[in-house]
């Protein structure tokens, strides 16, 4: 029942906002709605972590620790999102950058998007995790676009088009997971159901599936922003509203990422491997440590705060495929706990970074300077989430860095000089960069209006406190995901 | 082997001869200027998948694939088309469409994906059990034939063209192989198909609004320095 309130709340929210959205109290309603999502899903977590896990209207859904741990994050970033891009669209729209009409258009596309990512996630068929994967894109698609400049415009010109032509192969994947899945299942509808591929996986023909995964990973790994497929990514991060760079970076890649997990217990139970020898874990570990590598090193050339940031997320979501592709119990874990870390800080980082363009009226780092003395929340904001993001201890990321790190040199010595000189290069560039913003001589006036920073603030705390102690029942939840994934 | 693959039913021989018919649209659309032409090609290619998709639910009484080709024909062969020939007329960009490489080694570069698109099919019809698994690779051919469409045209519309041709290609591979999809998870392909269909045309307008053009050349702004 309460799967039906977290799909059915964004949904309506949507059409709703579809109708009304022009409306003064539209941000208002907007964040209402999300308020209402996390109250599902918080309802929804509950009764997993009581029954363990559930299926839902004949197998159409499932739920397990796996999914609905992603289902409470998500819900819970569009929450703050939407609290944060209450006041930021507003002054958005009082600077002349965006209409009535527009704001319409984002409100019922915000919770479209919502609803699309929490159908992926939730859905038990591979056949509708696509479908709503691109539900997902193309409800974003006009919200890149959404002030208009052309660069923005080719942002989301370029989003649609490599994210098709990804997704496209994704399909592929799908079609052939089913051919393989069509001869022991049966045709028909459960032949694309995970729960029946998960129970018949050894049976699965190993050449076709392992085929399927490599589409599935170069599909659902160009949404995930994995390099070499990775180009629309810092364009649309950077030309979109603030509120979008944060769901996008905080939540669709993970999203998208769930979905290469997804399919990556399928291919190690027909192929009967697992704990990263496998094909699937080595294409994965390939990937991440690629993206890793050439995102820190892209990184240093940045001028736009947005985009740099942008790289700095598939720097991290690198680091996540790598931990899960060498697999085992200690990695798995390590990459959950990454994952959350970085969806909490960068969605934060994003916040902070928005009002501070909005003080500066350009989002090039030259153009940035001494926040600390115009607008102190929002350069201790900015700054924290630097230090955070960077796995600086106590925050969280340094404890799932510090995780993926030695598991690594056990696992697999050869990646850890390029995981940490990546990591190095990152740290250099972006500290170096972020520094002069909080800290230069500035002649920036101050902000004219208070900003939103309390949602940083909490996503923040959240990081500091998973840094110094993560709850028991927490860790539990994670080690039972965890074992989900082949650990 | 049983007797029906060894001995081509007629029905099979019609799937064969479309499956021809798609490939040669394929080249055809590879090798077209003109914007208009390119749609008349695309719903043409529209109409070949969902005649041979309504061929071989007859023939193998399969009958929700009798769903699909009627979702085909609605949607590929009278919505899209119709709906790209306003926009060409209502954005007036029907002017050539000049390919970024010249047409004669797109079309040997084309042949060359038809050949790997056929040895990477055969592994796989090989384990096929359907009737039709011998057009697989055509179905492979089309979608990297498409591909290539998108890679080498620089205006918007021919690309959008590629992406669906690409789909339509994606849409035959699974019918060879398994005789199509589940039906719910068509129901969803369709609907995102449409969705972006639309998305996109709300987009052309505002890219024609911003640089007076559909050309994608001005496009070239974001990149790394």
């Amino acid at each position: 029942m309460e799967l039906y309130w977290v799909l059915g709340i964004p949904l309506a929210g949507g059409l709703f906002l579809a109708l009304w959205g022009s409306r003064e109290h539209a941000p208002e309603i907007n964040a209402l709605f999300s308020l209402l999502t996390l109250i599902a899903a918080g309802l929804l977590t509950a009764r997993i972590v009581e029954e363990g896990p559930i299926m839902v209207a004949d197998g159409w859904f499932f739920i397990d620790s796996f999914n609905v741990f992603l289902v409470a994050l998500t819900a819970f970033v569009a929450f703050t999102t939407a609290l944060f891009s209450r006041p930021y669209m507003r002054i958005e729209r009082e600077h002349g950058r965006l209409t009535a009409t527009r704001l319409r258009l984002y409100h019922s596309s915000y919770q479209i998007f919502i609803a699309a990512m929490l159908l992926a996630l939730t859905t038990n068929n591979m056949g509708i995790l696509w479908v709503s994967m691109e539900g997902a894109t193309l409800a974003t698609v006009l919200l890149v676009s959404l002030y208009r400049t052309p660069a923005s415009l080719e942002a989301a010109w370029k989003y649609f088009i490599l994210c098709g032509v990804g997704i496209a192969q994704a399909l592929f994947g799908t079609i052939l997971l089913y051919f393989a899945a069509e001869k022991i299942l049966g045709s028909g509808g459960t032949a694309l159901l995970w729960t029946h591929l998960n129970g018949v996986k050894e049976q699965l023909e190993p050449t076709v599936l392992q085929l399927a995964f490599v589409f599935l990973l170069v599909g659902y790994g160009t949404k995930v922003g994995l390099a070499p497929l990775h180009n629309w990514l810092p364009d649309a991060h950077a030309e979109g509203p603030t509120p979008i760079s944060a769901v996008l970076s905080g939540l669709l890649l993970n999203v998208a990422l769930y979905a290469v997990m997804r399919s990556k217990v399928l291919v190690d139970g027909a192929l009967g491997t697992g704990d990263g020898n496998g094909m699937a874990g080595n294409l994965m570990m390939g990937f991440g440590l690629l993206s890793v590598v050439v995102a820190a090193f892209l990184i240093k050339r940045q001028t736009d705060v947005k985009r740099m940031f942008a790289y700095s997320s598939i720097e991290h979501m690198g680091l996540v495929t790598f931990a899960f592709g060498m697999g085992g119990a200690v990695a798995s874990f390590a990459g959950l706990l990454h994952m959350t870390m970085h969806s909490l800080t960068k969605s934060a980082i994003f916040f902070a970074v928005g009002h501070a363009t909005q003080s500066a009226g350009t989002q090039a780092m030259d153009g940035i300077r001494g926040l600390i003395r115009t607008n102190p929340t929002i350069g201790w904001g900015l700054m924290l989430g630097t230090i955070a993001i960077l796995g600086v201890p106590p925050f969280g990321v340094f404890a799932s860095e510090f995780l993926i790190i030695t598991t690594a040199m056990h696992q697999h010595p050869w990646a850890t000089p390029f995981l940490l000189i990546a990591l190095g290069v990152a740290f250099a560039s972006i500290f170096g960069k972020v520094q002069p913003m909080v800290f230069g001589e500035t002649t920036l006036p101050r902000l004219p209006y208070q900003p939103a920073l309390m949602p940083v603030f909490i996503h923040l705390g959240l990081v500091l406190m998973l840094g110094l102690f993560v709850p028991p029942y927490l860790a539990d939840w994670y080690r039972q995901a965890a074992a989900l994934l082949g650990g | 082997m049983t007797e029906m693959d060894t001995a081509l039913t007629y029905p099979l021989q019609v799937v064969n001869l479309l499956a021809a018919l798609l490939l040669l649209i394929s080249f055809a659309m590879l090798s077209q200027r003109r914007v208009v032409g390119l749609i008349t090609l695309f719903a043409w290619q529209g109409a070949a998948l969902a005649l041979s998709t309504a061929i071989v639910a007859w023939s193998t009484g399969q009958h929700h694939l009798y769903y699909s080709a009627a979702l085909t024909l609605a949607l590929k062969v009278i919505a899209m088309p119709w709906f790209f020939y306003r926009l060409v007329r209502r954005l007036d960009v029907d002017r050539d469409v000049e390919p970024m490489i010249n047409i004669p080694t797109t079309m040997l570069i084309g042949i060359a994906l038809v050949i790997f698109a056929f040895n990477l099919a055969t592994p796989i019809s090989q384990m096929a059990g359907t009737v039709t698994r011998a057009t697989l690779g055509i179905a492979m051919a089309s979608v990297l034939l498409a591909f290539l469409m998108m890679i080498t045209r620089a205006k918007a519309i021919p690309q959008v063209i590629g992406f669906l041709a690409m789909e339509n290609g994606l849409f035959f591979a699974a019918t060879s192989a398994t005789y199509g999809m589940p039906l719910v998870v068509e129901l969803g392909v369709a609907l995102d198909v449409m969705v972006a269909v639309f998305v996109l045309g709300i987009f052309f307008f505002q890219i024609r609004e911003t640089f007076d053009s559909l050309d994608l050349k001005h496009m070239e702004k974001l990149k790394e320095k």
